[in-house]
């Protein structure tokens, strides 16, 4: 019998499932290898648990999905989290750095409608989490190779040193040392394959910290080459506002 | 000065050059501008040489400019070295096919062209020295290093301008071209025009200079040649001092400089992967949906976790432990290794740390209190 996969959604924009279903050729390869027993991004028929392997999208910012990633996590084998939102709280966690009334207002005719919790919380906040997969959203290299070594029980090659390494192995020149530009890659997890760095943009974290990021000094240097506090902050916090390595950062630049 | 073979050619050598390593069979690199820095590419004529081009480089800095000045070699080293050309980043080291008791190793053959490398600098010609040692020489030499450096073509150009972050005076690389190389070139663009004193180092590169023809080198271009070199010396900034330095960061491996390093140092790896002669790889076997499998390797670097990772985790936590690996490994225990230093004194490491960590100003350090041991935690 074949292995059974599920993809569940949380608070997230589905990117990271659309990156799945961007796999195109392997994704053929991939549903012969395993049987698709949920996915309603791709198909509304579902099959009723366990799974072998569930792929869980999105953070946690209600208390009714804070129980629903606790009866994921009983009904799976293996738990992967796909992308920033899962990983470190997503965008939506800029919330935590403020109060949900006070933004809820500005955006929303009916705030009293709402029901949700004051912060964005990574999966892994409330379960345990077997592979992370990082990115905003994940790389279709990284998910196949998670999947497919899934399959062979063997343990996915996923890289955990800085961005910068990529750079240096695709050959692209360092835009903070050739053109002075702010760039989040020494701090930043590899993974993208030094994606926007290979297209003149710096890099802006979307991977969260790699392993021994360093910040603070990469912050001193930022400054040195012309970013302002503010400038810094709002670097360190984007899509991985809440991974506690950049939260320590940014408020360390809250004016 | 006596020279196996030495010519004297105008700039239009140079292009002869180019075409007759491309007549020979080879892929020619050379100093090419590519975004914002210069970098080994395919040269098919010396126009696409840097002519005019000059590199600003100093602690985690690194700027071109260009002005009316004709050389086509007037800049010192930029962020990739020709390692990658020979050892490259990612390599697949071999396939399998079939599943169970069918498994079947499919060798991987290098079907690249022997490359040619014009416009190597002497540290760098150091470098493949060195690595030739560590990849060539060694018990288990490297086939894929092996076979593409016996292949290669090697045309060194002495330099005329170094950079503040060069030191190789100090390690005894530069900037003349020590040995090694198949062609020596020295670009003279003093009174005398635009020319350049080219020297055979090996056979190959004798029969290319008879080729290449050229006129026979007058003493006023040699003493051009020793003038160039004397300036350069001088403007050689930087210095390690190189006096026992093996010895002293062996018996300081508890010097408090090691944390004071570690506060700045990103634990990034550029240094590792830009320096022409780092040789660490790790080993990935990958497997597709079908069951056939890979074995990659790729540059790894002593900064990473992984690199020390054994059962139950790494050796080398700390980005202290982790600065102090690399610069011991290059200025000290490679003489147990190798019995030379592992630097060159090309400075890519200076000027490629993102915040600028200059490996000489940290020795410096060390030797200016040899012998302290309090660190800043309080520990002895
Ligand atoms: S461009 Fe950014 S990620 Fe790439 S080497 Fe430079 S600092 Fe690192
Ligand atoms: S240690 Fe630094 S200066 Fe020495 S060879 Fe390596 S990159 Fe060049
Ligand atoms: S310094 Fe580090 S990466 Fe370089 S050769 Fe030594 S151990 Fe390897
Ligand atoms: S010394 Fe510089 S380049 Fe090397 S790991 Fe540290 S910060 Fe990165």
């Amino acid at each position: 019998m074949r292995p059974t996969l599920a993809v569940w959604k949380f608070a997230s924009c589905d990117g990271c499932q659309l990156t799945l279903l961007d796999c195109e050729d392997e994704l053929l390869a991939v549903a012969e290898s395993v049987e698709i027993a949920s996915f309603t991004e791709m198909s509304s028929a579902t099959v009723d648990g366990p799974y072998d392997v569930s792929l869980v999208e999105g953070s946690i910012t209600t208390a009714a999905d804070a129980e629903r990633i606790r009866a994921v996590r009983e009904a799976s084998g293996i738990l992967v989290t796909i992308g920033a939102c899962a990983a470190a709280g997503g965008i939506q966690a800029l919330r935590n750095f403020t109060t949900v009334a006070s933004l809820a207002g500005s955006v929303y005719a009916h705030p009293e409608y709402l029901d949700t919790l004051e912060t964005s919380t990574a999966i892994s906040d409330h379960v345990p989490v077997d592979i992370e997969l990082r990115g905003c959203p994940v790389d279709r290299h990284q998910l196949l190779e998670a999947i497919t070594a899934l399959l062979a029980g063997r343990r996915p090659v996923l890289a955990s040193y800085s961005v910068c390494q990529e750079c240096k192995q695709r050959g692209t020149v360092c835009l903070m040392v050739a053109h002075g530009q702010a760039c989040l890659g020494p701090a930043t997890r590899a993974g993208c394959g030094a994606l926007c760095p290979s297209l003149d943009r710096p890099c802006f974290g979307c991977f969260g910290p790699a392993e021994s990021a360093n910040t603070a000094s990469l912050a001193t240097r930022l400054g040195e080459i012309g970013a302002s506090g503010s400038e810094i902050r709002r670097l360190f916090r984007t899509f991985n506002a809440a991974a506690p390595e950049f939260e320590k950062e940014s408020v360390a630049h809250d004016a | 000065m006596a020279e196996a073979r030495a010519v004297l050619l105008g700039t239009d050598g140079i292009e002869r050059l180019v075409g007759l390593l491309a007549g020979r069979g080879y892929r020619t690199l050379g100093p090419v501008v590519a975004d914002g820095a210069i970098v080994p590419g395919p040269v098919n004529s010396s126009a696409d040489l840097p002519r005019g081009v000059h590199d600003d480089q100093s602690p985690g800095s690194y700027r071109l400019s260009r002005d009316d000045d004709p050389s086509l070699f007037a800049w010192a080293v930029g962020p990739r070295s020709w390692k990658a050309e020979l050892f490259p980043p990612g390599a697949v080291v071999f396939r399998t096919s079939g599943t169970g008791s069918e498994v079947q190793v499919v060798p991987v053959l290098d079907d690249a062209a022997p490359v040619a490398f014009v416009g190597a600098r002497p540290c760098e010609l150091a470098a493949l020295g060195i690595l030739d040692r560590v990849l060539g020489a060694s018990e288990h030499p490297d086939p894929l290093y092996s076979a593409r450096r016996a292949a290669a073509f090697v045309a060194v150009v002495e330099c005329a301008r170094p950079a503040p972050t060069c030191f190789c005076t100090s390690m005894g690389t530069g900037p003349a071209a020590g040995a090694g190389f198949d062609l020596a070139l020295t670009e003279l663009v003093g009174d005398g025009g635009h020319r350049f004193i080219a020297r055979a180092g090996s056979s190959v590169g004798d029969s290319v200079l008879a080729e290449l023809g050229g006129r026979p080198v007058p003493p006023a271009a040699w003493d051009e040649r020793a003038e160039l070199l004397e300036r350069s010396e001088a403007a050689m900034s930087r210095r390690l001092d190189t006096d026992g330095l093996a010895a002293l960061l062996a018996r300081n491996l508890e010097h408090p400089r090691w944390d004071d390093v570690a506060e700045r140092c990103l634990s990034c790896g550029n240094c590792t992967l830009v320096c022409p002669t780092c040789f660490c790889s790790a080993l990935d076997d990958v497997s597709d949906l079908s069951g056939a499998t890979e074995r990659r390797r790729r540059w790894d670097s002593c900064f990473d976790l992984g690199y020390s990772e054994v059962h139950g985790g790494p050796v080398r936590s700390s980005t202290r432990s982790r600065y102090r690996q690399w610069a011991t490994h290059k200025l000290s225990t490679w003489f147990d290794q190798f019995q030379t230093a592992g630097c060159v004194g090309c400075g890519r490491c200076i000027t490629w740390c993102p915040v600028g960590i200059d490996i000489t100003e940290e020795a410096a350090a060390i030797r200016a209190s040899d012998g302290e041991t309090v660190r800043k935690d309080g520990q002895a």
